[in-house]
């Protein structure tokens, strides 16, 4: 039982950094956007969020560091891609090479040191439930924010007119245009929103998953996150389940190794990406119409004034 | 609803909107150069003028999308100045766009949504909707899709969604292009209930008999400059067109005595399933065709017409060879090219993209499609002598106008490049010619110079088979005329025989021998 508890565990942990990094991508594409710089973003939330919180000694501080830090790498993308129309596939990969040499200097600094990781929740009673109660009510503060806001956007995606718009933005510009929505603005606030998510979700390795950074901690992450998105076929609900699912093979794999089952580390780490190829066949195969992705996706958009 | 104000005459009064000047400059090119136009109350008042004569550039200033470079606009008598298109709407200005402002993706109701500016609540909006759109007997489920609907259903959300605003004016861009005339007729009672209830209309199009008879006034827009403004009942549609050209254009003539030979293509019970889940299953498609004949094929589009291109021009094969014969040779499961050396050319619908690679050269483009059969190239090296001088005869043949002697594709206005892309493959003297929409899009004038050299080509011994939407075109050069409904090929008609009622009914989906339903509501 207590072994089951800690997989458990260890499950929800591995998983919510891909449910953050890959809520915030689901809304920038849900927009049109696509943003392949998540790794990059991540790495360098993870980078600022460990510097900030280990000079001010606030896992609080160091999380909104982390946040700013992957905002301001989204605005670089967003300046290429939506001010000057470059192609976004190119600048995504581009920003995350850029991420991970910038990470790794302004971490080098903090290579070594380590913080007190971010608390658990602790409610006298509940808490204290065999099993469940742990589980339940023992979780740090990320995990109980990582479901809020899966919670919000599918609340803002269907249910309000903010997020009506966004996804007219992402089905097809040049009508949101014709319409006299700002298409670009609209996509800049999504991209930023991926930013801010994919830096959250990076800070949470070294404020919460390990008390200390190492370059390239995020090691794929930020990838497994975008496979995530289209495995969830851009929902929000799907997308829970996805990056539980995502986070189980990955601590699967820790297990598998240690009980010696023979089966390679590499084959387990290629199974969510295998998992979202198998997917993407079974959509487009069960699929009677309409598209599943965003139709605009990744498509350059420049109006005519 | 509006009280419908007495103006009549406009003897008295202010327009409703007036512009004064209006002109708008890209860099050195004046897409409109000071025009004024004054529109009533209670008035259709048609836009006409070629591609590229500045009418979209005009409405899209009217309706906020695009600011002047000088000149103003003014409204009920006062300046206006529009920031964009949701000020526009205030006003009561709406605009029914040419090609749809729609979002696949997204139901009725939420796209009706996108174009009102979100004061009320999703469900009151729901409820309006379903009041507007029975008022004016344009049934629409809010809950469907719209990559589920048909054409015509797509354009009635449109139109709901600007009556919604209960506009005092609307701009409606070509909207009868992609309809079939019963539809036209339906959409002609809503704009005329629409004018007795005192609102203003501005009518884009290229069909001067469907102007004459529903407009009042109609202004001619050429280059973009105004060239006058008329009562087009008092024209006739020679004379409208001579205005929109400013030449008279070459009457198009079949050679005397055009002999049919023998069967060069034939379709045997063509059955296919599309490849994308927005396309159209093709059903048992026959068709035969002789040397020396042009079978023209009618419809809707989006009812099979580009999955036959496809399955014609082999971009998508057949298991069985002998679905498609081609001069006498199995070829339903041959490739473009192996198509190609028997002796077939075609010629796509959309210009750039399909037909021609934009950003490659002229002479590229001829080697893409004459690679195979024309000696254009040599143990793998190609003959840049050969492929230049093919653009050369197709320029001088087919009269390309061109700024140099081998521009990039895309640099071509849309009737020049055309020209070019049916001279690269008339040039090859095929025997099979399949082509799409000739002339969509192209100036009159390179529509007439192209309408006369498939005619000249049939009168050559090729077989040529058309797939156009242009009910006129059609009736111009065909010998007979079938129509495409939901993926079923018609029986073939005489095109003397083929009258617009009647291929009407066949392109609303009607079979001839059952008279007593003559129009499906549901399009």
């Amino acid at each position: 039982m207590a072994l089951f508890e800690a997989i458990i565990l260890s499950v929800l942990a591995a998983s919510t950094p891909l449910l953050i990094a890959a809520i915030g991508e689901l809304v920038t594409e849900r927009a049109g956007v696509l943003n392949l710089g998540v790794e990059g973003m991540m790495i360098m939330g993870a980078a600022c969020g460990f510097g900030g919180a280990w000079l001010s000694g606030s896992v609080i501080v160091g999380a909104l560091c982390g946040i700013v830090a992957g905002t301001l790498m989204s605005l670089i993308f967003a300046l290429m891609t939506l001010g000057l129309a470059v192609n976004q596939v190119a600048t995504g990969l581009a920003l995350t090479i850029l991420g991970i040499g910038l990470s790794g200097l302004i971490g080098a600094g903090f290579v070594g040191e380590r913080i007190t990781p971010a608390p658990h929740l602790y409610i006298p009673g509940l808490t204290d439930i065999p099993f469940a109660g742990r589980i339940l009510f023992g979780e740090d503060g990320f995990i109980y924010l990582s479901l809020a806001l899966v919670i919000g956007v599918w609340l803002f995606l269907y249910r309000t007119q903010a997020g009506l718009i966004l996804r007219a933005a992402g089905d097809n510009h040049v009508s949101a245009h014709a319409l006299g929505y700002p298409v670009l603005r609209i996509r800049m606030f999504a991209v930023m929103f991926g930013g801010a998510c994919a830096g959250l979700a990076g800070a949470y390795l070294p404020l919460a998953y390990t008390p200390f950074f190492i370059p390239g901690m995020t090691a794929g992450r930020g990838w497994i996150a975008l496979a995530l998105v289209v495995f969830a076929s851009w929902r929000p609900g799907r997308l829970v389940i996805g990056a539980y699912l995502f986070g189980a093979v990955t601590i699967l794999q820790l297990h598998t190794q240690a009980l010696g089952l023979g089966i390679p580390s590499q084959f387990m780490s290629a199974l969510p990406y295998l998992a979202t190829v198998i997917v993407l066949v079974l959509i487009s195969r069960a699929r009677t119409g309409g598209s599943t992705a965003p139709a605009a996706l990744g498509t350059v958009f420049v109006p005519d004034r | 609803m509006l009280d419908p104000t007495p103006t009549g005459l406009h003897s008295g009064g202010t327009p409703l909107l007036q512009t004064v000047g209006l002109t708008k400059r890209y860099g050195n090119f004046l897409a409109n150069e000071a025009i004024d136009i004054d529109i009533w109350p209670q008035q259709i008042h048609a836009l006409l003028g070629e591609n590229g004569a500045g009418k979209s550039t005009l409405v899209k200033t009217i309706y906020g999308l695009i600011q002047p470079s000088e000149g103003e606009m003014r409204w009920q008598g006062e300046k206006m100045v529009l920031s964009g298109p949701s000020e526009a709407r205030a006003r009561g200005i709406g605009m029914v766009f040419q090609h749809f402002s729609l979002f696949d993706n997204l139901t009725v109701a939420e796209n009706v949504a996108l174009g009102l500016d979100g004061k009320e609540s999703f469900k009151d909006m729901s409820a309006r909707l379903e009041e507007v759109s029975n008022v004016y007997g344009l049934p629409l489920d809010p809950k469907r899709e719209v990559w589920q609907l048909s054409v015509g259903e797509r354009q009635r959300i449109e139109i709901v969604r600007v009556l919604m605003q209960n506009p005092k004016f609307l701009i409606l861009d070509e909207p009868t292009a992609v309809l079939t005339p019963q539809e036209a007729d339906q959409l002609f009672i809503v704009l005329d209930r629409l004018k007795a209830e005192g609102r203003a209309i501005l009518y884009i199009s290229h069909k001067l008999e469907e102007v004459k008879r529903l407009c009042d006034t109609a202004t001619i827009l050429r280059g973009g400059k105004k060239v006058s403004t008329c009562n087009p009942q008092q024209e006739t549609a020679a004379s409208l067109a001579r205005m929109m050209v400013g030449a008279d254009i070459k009457e198009v003539k079949a050679a005397a005595g055009r002999k049919t030979t023998v069967p060069r293509l034939v379709v045997n019970d063509l059955n296919m399933e599309p490849d994308d889940p927005h396309g159209v299953r093709l059903a048992n498609i026959s068709l035969e065709l002789k040397g020396g004949e042009i079978l023209g094929i009618a419809g809707v589009a989006g009812n099979g017409q580009d999955e036959l291109f496809a399955a014609l021009s082999g971009e998508r094969q057949c298991p069985d060879p002998g679905t498609i014969v081609i001069d006498g040779h199995a070829a339903g499961h041959l490739s473009i090219t192996l198509r190609r050396k028997l002796g077939a050319a075609f010629v796509p619908e959309e210009r750039l993209g399909h037909g021609t690679a934009p950003r490659m050269k002229l002479s590229e483009n001829a080697l893409l499609t004459g690679h195979a059969a024309s000696g254009m190239v040599q143990h793998g090296f190609v003959n840049t002598a050969a492929t230049l001088s093919t653009v050369d005869r197709a320029t001088e043949t087919f009269d390309v106008r061109k700024a140099k002697r081998d521009p990039e594709a895309a640099s071509l206005s849309g009737g020049n490049l055309q020209k070019f892309i049916v001279g690269r493959e008339i040039l090859r003297n095929p025997a099979v010619l399949v082509v799409s929409q000739p002339t969509w899009g192209v100036d009159a004038g390179a529509a007439a110079v192209i309408r006369q050299a498939l005619l000249d080509l049939a009168a050559s011994g090729a077989a040529v088979l058309v797939t156009s939407q242009d009910l006129d075109e059609l009736a111009e050069i065909t010998d007979r005329i079938a129509v495409m409904f939901h993926g079923h090929l018609s029986q073939p008609m005489a095109t003397a025989e083929a009258t617009r009622e009647k291929l009407g009914l066949l392109m609303g989906g009607s079979s001839l021998e059952q008279k007593e339903a003559p129009h499906a509501v549901s399009a």
